[in-house]
């Protein structure tokens, strides 16, 4: 746990010698996405670590104009990768938004909804055939054709994000066990994640089969609590380390490695040695390996794509776990694959978690520029590691009528490792 | 609160909702720069978008005779961007365009919240640079540079800002629109460009600046040599200088820095230095390699452990990235820090580091050197936990002992920092009461009415504005020589 030096706060608070690491020296600014969209220093990393050491030192309270300005903080920790003072700032935002959860608890319509569903597998699987039957039903048309909803921009936020059309085989679960093939290494869990294993059921087959080529026994486990993110990153830390218990339990004991495809449970998951005592969580935390890490030096078998790629950093992998290069040498090795630079390719997409269902107009703003500059690459495909980026830059192509393919890394991998089989046969 | 509610009503009139920061909590971020000892909050913080804008802000606060305090990227050091006795902060770091790359003229025009680096950015491409590289180029903007006329690691060679500013546009107190200098290097009448580059907003508001652009070095060679202490070190700067060579670059990095930066960034300096030079060479090849081969012979003549040359750009970035951001990991060793920015004759370097030491273990504070040894602008970083016992003002104390010292051997308060809050007080040392006079003068031309950043960059003084009568601390004697 952080450590608590004179003139902490009696609760459970953010730590003051990590608030004070800060020299003010404003490196981080043009990293942040809220401070080159909004050009306010309460919305950049330097401000909010102000407002936090002054609420943690007892200048201010935990105002309302306090907790909208750390609110608005997408969580991507980009300043993290930059702040040369070494200050924690996501672990710091988490410990302030936790003591603000304590203290002033909040409940609004939206995260309500988005609490009781998101972080259940089981209620994300009945949310979805909700919204086929609204889609098929043509009520989604006759919604979006009369505009009502442009006076919900949440609401509208919420509609706009889910896919037009599922994947077909989203209702069938991956079996609990795939063994290895070829030359065997040894024995993973798959975390199949509740909103993923929904919305992108061929991400999850994809990563469990690459893995098996790759020489690891996948267990998949068919029970899996939620990993806890988005309950770490709102600030609700009880529920959280709840969830993390629950997590830890699910997977035997004698898997190698826990591998996940989604950045955002990946990272969270790599911190329970941060928040929790529980030995299964701490271990849990030193086992968690993303899909990238896992296959940077696998030998796989991969044939020809001859297509023009270009890769979105998502944050939680490149700021988070610090994540860059094992993707990218991924989709290199992929024979005439073309992967071309993506500007600003670790600014923000937007999608941060629920971010974009909470504050739709700035993940909007923050999607607008992505798009653009996904546009400028004439990239054909853009891959990202994370499904929140997949969604939210899916809904910016089609919004804006980008004709581009928004994929995961591992949905490229699979394809050109099925090449490869058609090649041999 | 010196603000009326019906200047707010105007003000935000002018800006719109989302051009304005009245929240106790929004405002108090813009308290400090990175100067964070010297505090002021201001009453309002208006975002302008534009040029109109700002002159109609500041056409407001005239009529109501609020203070205006213009504020860039806040990262300035010596407390220019705070608000003291309060009033309307002007924040121009929504003015970021670039209105015009004219390289056949190897200029540009850029509004003053654009982001230095940016513009090198925008035109490398093309084969041009912007010269002045403040360490906080990254972050800090052309308006700030301007404002503080801010120099860099390679102004050593290149020059300071005010040598890259062709031109200024100025929106006065009054709401007048200056325009100064301009793409042709050479304006009959009076330099006023010269005069208000460095004005630190006492001028008036700086809305558009035109630049010089440089065209890219056909080589460049990076040295980082090692040696055993900073004295040794700097015994090789001066022998560098003297051999009449003139680096890109000459920086030094002492042992706790050092250890800063490797914790920090990892930026590949050798853990074990006692002192480090980053020299830095550019110019046609040819002169490059006869240089560098020269520069390391001297280096090794005069005791360095060790000398070697960056292999590749990759590894020469990160060796300015260490550099630059030196500062800004400080954190990892102290909580807090003054920064001094006095300067010495290159010459006289040796002597103020034996004294520099003399001075850090009278005090017992920690001192962290990172500056530029090439022009003998000093930039140690003295130490202090305010939360431990006296140290803050120990730290104080060897601060103004080491200033005194500098001047004392005939350098400057400042180099490149500007002077701000921080410094105008020291101003007395080096100037005399008829110069400092004439400067007050010379502000009231701009600013009759004295509302522009108030209580910086010159001493206070009566309130009428003339008539100034230092007080002249008596030099301590002896000690440092």
């Amino acid at each position: 746990m952080s450590t608590h030096t004179h003139g902490a706060p009696p609760t459970n608070g953010p730590s003051l010698a990590d608030l004070r690491k800060c020299v003010h020296c404003g490196i981080c600014l043009p990293q942040c996405p809220t401070y080159v969209t909004l050009g306010e220093e309460m919305d950049s990393p330097r401000g909010r670590i102000y407002l936090m050491r002054a609420a943690a030192e007892g200048r201010i309270g935990l105002t309302e104009t306090l907790t909208h300005h750390l609110d608005l903080c997408l969580g991507c920790r980009a300043c993290e990768t930059t702040c040369p003072s070494g200050v924690p700032f996501g672990r710091l935002l988490e410990e302030t938004r936790g003591r603000i959860e304590r203290e002033t608890p909040r409940r609004g319509w939206l995260d309500r909804v988005i609490y009781a569903v998101f972080p259940d597998p089981t209620r994300v699987g009945r949310a979805l055939r909700l919204h086929d039957l609204y889609e098929r039903s043509g009520a989604r048309r006759l919604l979006r054709t009369s505009r009502v909803l442009d006076r919900f921009p949440r609401l509208r936020a919420l509609e706009a994000l889910a896919p037009d059309r599922r994947d077909a085989r989203a209702g069938t679960p991956l079996p609990e066990f795939i063994p290895a093939a070829g030359k065997r290494r040894g024995r993973v869990g798959l975390l199949t994640g509740c909103v993923q294993r929904h919305l992108y059921p061929g991400v999850n087959r994809d990563t469990a089969r690459l893995l098996s080529l790759a020489g690891w026994d996948v267990v998949i486990p068919a029970s899996q609590p939620c990993c806890g993110a988005l309950e770490l990153h709102a600030g609700r830390l009880d529920t959280f380390r709840a969830r993390a218990r629950d997590l830890a339990a699910a997977f035997p004991a004698d898997v190698d490695w826990i591998v996940t495809n989604a950045a955002g449970c990946g990272s969270a998951m790599k911190e329970y040695d941060h928040w929790l005592d529980a030995p299964a969580a701490r271990r849990m935390a030193l086992m968690t390996k993303d899909v990238s890490e896992l296959l940077a030096d696998a030998e796989l078998a991969l044939g020809r794509l001859d297509v023009t790629v270009t890769y979105h950093d998502a944050c939680h992998l490149a700021h988070g776990q610090r994540i860059r290069v094992e993707p990218r040498a991924l989709l290199r090795r992929i024979p005439g694959l073309k992967l071309v630079d993506l500007a600003e390719s670790d600014l923000c997409c937007g999608s941060a978690g629920v971010y974009n269902l909470q504050h739709p107009e700035i993940a909007d703003q923050l999607l607008e520029r992505k798009v653009a500059r996904i546009a400028e690459t004439g990239a054909r495909v853009i891959a990202a590691g994370n499904l929140g980026c997949l969604m939210q830059i899916a809904k910016g192509c089609r919004e804006r009528g980008l004709d581009v393919e928004v994929v995961h890394p591992v949905e490229l991998l699979a394809r050109a490792a099925d090449r490869a089989v058609e090649v041999s046969s | 609160m010196t603000v009326s509610s019906s200047l707010v009503t105007e003000l935000e009139r002018i800006v719109g909702a989302s051009g304005i920061v009245t929240s106790h909590e929004g405002r108090m971020t813009y308290e400090c720069d990175m100067h964070v000892f010297y505090k002021g909050e201001p009453d309002v913080v208006v975002l302008p978008a534009d040029r109109e804008q700002v002159q109609a802000v500041v056409r407001a606060c005239r009529a109501a005779a609020v203070p205006i305090i213009p504020r860039g990227s806040g990262t300035g050091l010596i407390g220019g961007a705070m608000a003291p006795i309060g009033g309307v902060m002007i924040g121009l770091n929504r003015m970021t365009r670039i209105l015009d790359i004219d390289v056949r003229n190897r200029c540009a025009v850029v509004e003053p919240g654009l982001i230095n680096l940016m513009l090198t950015k925008a035109v490398a491409a093309r084969g041009w640079f912007f010269a002045p590289d403040p360490s906080s180029q990254m972050v800090s903007s052309i308006g700030g540079n301007v404002s503080t006329n801010a120099g860099g690691p390679h102004c050593l060679k290149y020059g300071i800002t005010t040598n890259h500013v062709l031109g200024l546009e100025i929106v006065t107190s009054r709401g007048d629109v200056l325009r100064l200098g301009g793409k042709v290097a050479d304006r009959p009448g009076y330099d006023l460009t010269g005069a208000a580059i460095g004005a630190e907003g006492t001028f008036g508001v700086v809305t558009a600046v035109t630049v010089r652009l440089l065209h890219v070095p056909e080589a460049v060679k990076t040295i980082l040599a090692t040696f055993s202490d900073i004295e040794t070190a700097s015994e090789a700067v001066s022998a560098i200088i003297a051999a009449g060579i003139i680096p890109a670059a000459l920086e030094m990095l002492d042992d706790v820095m050092i250890r800063a930066i490797e914790e920090g960034i990892g930026a590949g300096y050798p853990k074990d230095a006692g002192a480090v030079l980053l020299i830095e060479l550019d110019g046609p090849a040819a002169e490059v390699t006869v240089q560098a081969d020269h520069v390391a012979a001297i280096c090794r003549a005069r005791d360095s452990l060790d000398v070697r040359v960056a292999r590749d750009d990759a590894e020469r970035a990160l060796l300015w990235k260490g550099r630059k951001e030196a500062a800004g990991a400080i954190g990892r060793i102290a909580p807090s820090f003054l920064l001094q920015d006095a300067v010495v004759p290159r010459s006289k370097l040796p002597q103020i580091m034996r004294e520099m030491r003399a001075i850090s273990e009278r005090h017992r504070v920690l001192f962290a050197n990172v500056f530029h040894a090439g022009d003998g602008n000093l930039h140690p970083l003295i130490c202090y936990d305010e939360s431990n016992g006296d140290e803050l003002e120990r730290a104080k104390a060897a601060n103004e002992e080491l200033l005194l010292a500098c001047i004392a051997l005939g350098g400057s308060v400042t180099g490149e920092h500007g002077i701000g809050f921080d410094k105008a007080r020291h101003l007395t040392l080096q100037y005399a009461e008829a110069d400092l006079n004439f400067m007050y003068r010379l502000r009231r031309a701009f600013d009759p009415d004295g509302l522009m950043n108030p209580r910086k960059l010159l001493p206070s003084h009566p309130a009428c504005g003339e008539g100034f009568r230092p007080h002249r601390p008596a030099l301590p004697e002896g000690t440092w020589v």
